[in-house]
């Protein structure tokens, strides 16, 4: 199949059209603009709308009114827009609703700036707004994979009835490589029967999550964790690149995990048994992959931010084995050279850069 | 083969045109390629930079901590990219604006005043085509017949008549 040369936010809108996505609240932010921008001049083409909310507080709230009705939608963001849509979030993990939010991370904290970055990590995976909830948080690490995963999204957020985040940084957005516009997959999904609009000629429907009577508030509470660890059991997901034998492991995702197999494949031309684990969903964190470390002798992570996925493979690991971090912020890259320094640096071994 | 590539100049100048030249090109011949544009203020006035990585494998790190070659279109960008370059590396300078005296002997400093050679084909934002037909002989991956497909691919179907004077700016470029 031939491949469309397209910028990664270019990517995301042209899957989210092709996975059937028909309206789309947002508002723009750089650098996760061509998102809308590209929606903007397509959706409509295909039978969709966009609309520009006045804010992000409103456009993520369409999402949840126009979701209760069964219909595909998405909104995309950057950093700082993001994080006006956590309470909105927290009410669509709540009301069980289907939606895809973009989460193009850019540098932090406050207005911050414009370059890429990872610090959204704790924000889309912990759970940004009130009231303890979990989503989905699928981290891409190239354009086929930013199409790839937002396809998948849609069918994910319909298969839980939850929001689904794609958690990309400025970096996947602007980049331009080359994308398959595969078909999506024809996914079997749960028939929606919980939809409202209009309840003639059946039974009346009500989608709230408020609940004034404490014992109610709890079966409501152990019926979203049941399905959230039901999540976990079953949608773990990660690349391993090199990590059968690997003494030393480095643990990224997005791009990091992307450059990061450079400085894998650097290593091993050197004879270093270093490999890779690359987390594809960040939620559920895939605990999985550090089940058997076999002989890993330590694990360097790699973040733009200051360490947070860290805590999650800590968790993994148990003390298993040394874990230390690998830390670039304010929309600076680590090279693949420098990871080799640092790998080389807390483990002790002759490294050539 | 693979190349890393730098591009650099004001704003406006062309150069994420000539990076997107350049991926088309590696990208119809079946390379695996990928294009990363400087964006946010640059875009709107100060220096824009963008860099390219075309390869026959698959690209892991399009990070580019130093490149194969370049093309600087203005003094800042000169300053900026030349310590970039890989030794034995070729960095393209527009010689019309740009003071190519501070120097580095390990690599192939290719001074091209491309303003003039491109006011001499009667539009003056042709200087980053001239450029890119400069750096040509140094890349692995794009020759001549790839620039023009890509030149068709992206300029071609909008605007037909600018395909024949970009091509030209290249030709010029390359001294043919």
């Amino acid at each position: 199949m031939s491949k469309e040369l397209m910028k990664g936010n270019e990517a995301i809108g042209e899957a989210a059209i092709r996975a059937g996505c028909k309206l789309f609240f947002g508002y723009p932010i750089t650098p996760s603009t061509e998102i809308v921008e590209y929606l903007a001049k397509y959706l409509p083409k295909a039978g969709g709308t966009v609309l520009q909310g006045e804010d992000e507080v409103a456009s993520i709230n369409m999402c949840y009114g126009a979701a209760t009705t069964g219909t595909r939608v998405m909104t995309a963001s950057s950093s700082p827009g993001f994080s006006l849509k956590q309470e909105g979030l927290s009410f669509l993990a709540a009301a069980e609703l289907p939606v895809v939010i973009v989460n193009v991370n850019r540098v932090g904290p406050g207005l911050g700036g414009l370059g890429p970055s990872q610090a959204d990590y704790f924000q889309c995976t912990k759970g940004g707004g009130h009231g303890g909830y979990r989503q989905i948080v699928l981290a891409p690490s190239k354009g086929q994979e930013l199409y790839d995963f937002t396809l998948e999204a849609f069918d994910l957020a319909d298969r839980y009835r939850t929001p689904v985040v794609i958690m990309a940084d400025g970096f996947l957005g602007q980049m331009m490589e080359p994308v398959e516009l595969k078909k999506p997959a024809q996914a079997e999904l749960p028939a929606k029967d919980w939809t409202v609009g209009g309840c003639r000629g059946r039974a009346k429907r009500k989608i709230a999550s408020y609940a004034l009577t404490n014992e109610v508030g709890e079966a409501n509470n152990l019926h979203w964790q049941a399905k959230w660890a039901r999540m976990q059991d079953t949608l773990q997901r990660w690349e391993s690149f090199h990590a059968e034998d690997a003494e030393y492991l480095i643990v990224g995702f997005g791009t990091c995990g992307r450059i990061a197999k450079s400085t894998v494949l650097a290593a091993r031309r050197q004879g270093l048994k270093v490999g890779l684990i690359r987390p594809i969903t960040l939620w559920p964190f895939p605990v999985k992959a550090f089940a058997d470390l076999g002989g890993v002798k330590g694990i360097l992570t790699v973040e733009l931010n200051f360490g947070q996925m860290v805590e999650d493979v800590k968790l993994a690991v148990e003390c298993r084995t040394p874990v230390f971090s690998h830390n670039r912020v304010g929309g600076m890259m680590p090279s693949e050279g420098e990871i080799l320094r640092k790998l080389g640096q807390v483990f002790g071994l002759a490294v050539e850069v | 083969m693979m190349d890393k590539i730098l591009l650099a100049g004001f704003g406006g100048q062309g150069v994420m045109f000539v990076g997107k030249i350049l991926t088309y090109a590696g990208m119809l011949a079946g390379r695996e390629v990928c294009w990363i544009p400087s964006y946010g203020p640059e875009m709107r006035g100060g220096t824009a930079n963008c860099s390219v990585v075309i390869s026959d494998e698959e690209i892991h790190s399009p990070v580019i901590e130093y490149a194969d070659c370049g093309i600087v279109l203005n003094q800042q960008s000169y300053e900026k990219f030349l310590p970039r370059i890989k030794p034995g590396g070729t960095l393209v300078a527009n010689s019309s604006i740009v003071d190519t005296a501070q120097k580095r002997d390990d690599i192939n400093v290719v001074a091209v005043p491309a303003g003039e050679l491109a006011n001499g084909l009667g539009n003056a934002s042709l200087a980053n085509m001239v450029c890119l037909g400069a750096l040509l002989a140094a890349l692995t991956t794009v020759d001549m017949a790839g620039v023009e497909k890509a030149v068709d691919a992206v300029v071609g179907k909008k605007k037909p008549e600018l395909y024949e004077i970009n091509l030209a700016a290249v030709r010029k470029g390359a001294g043919k």
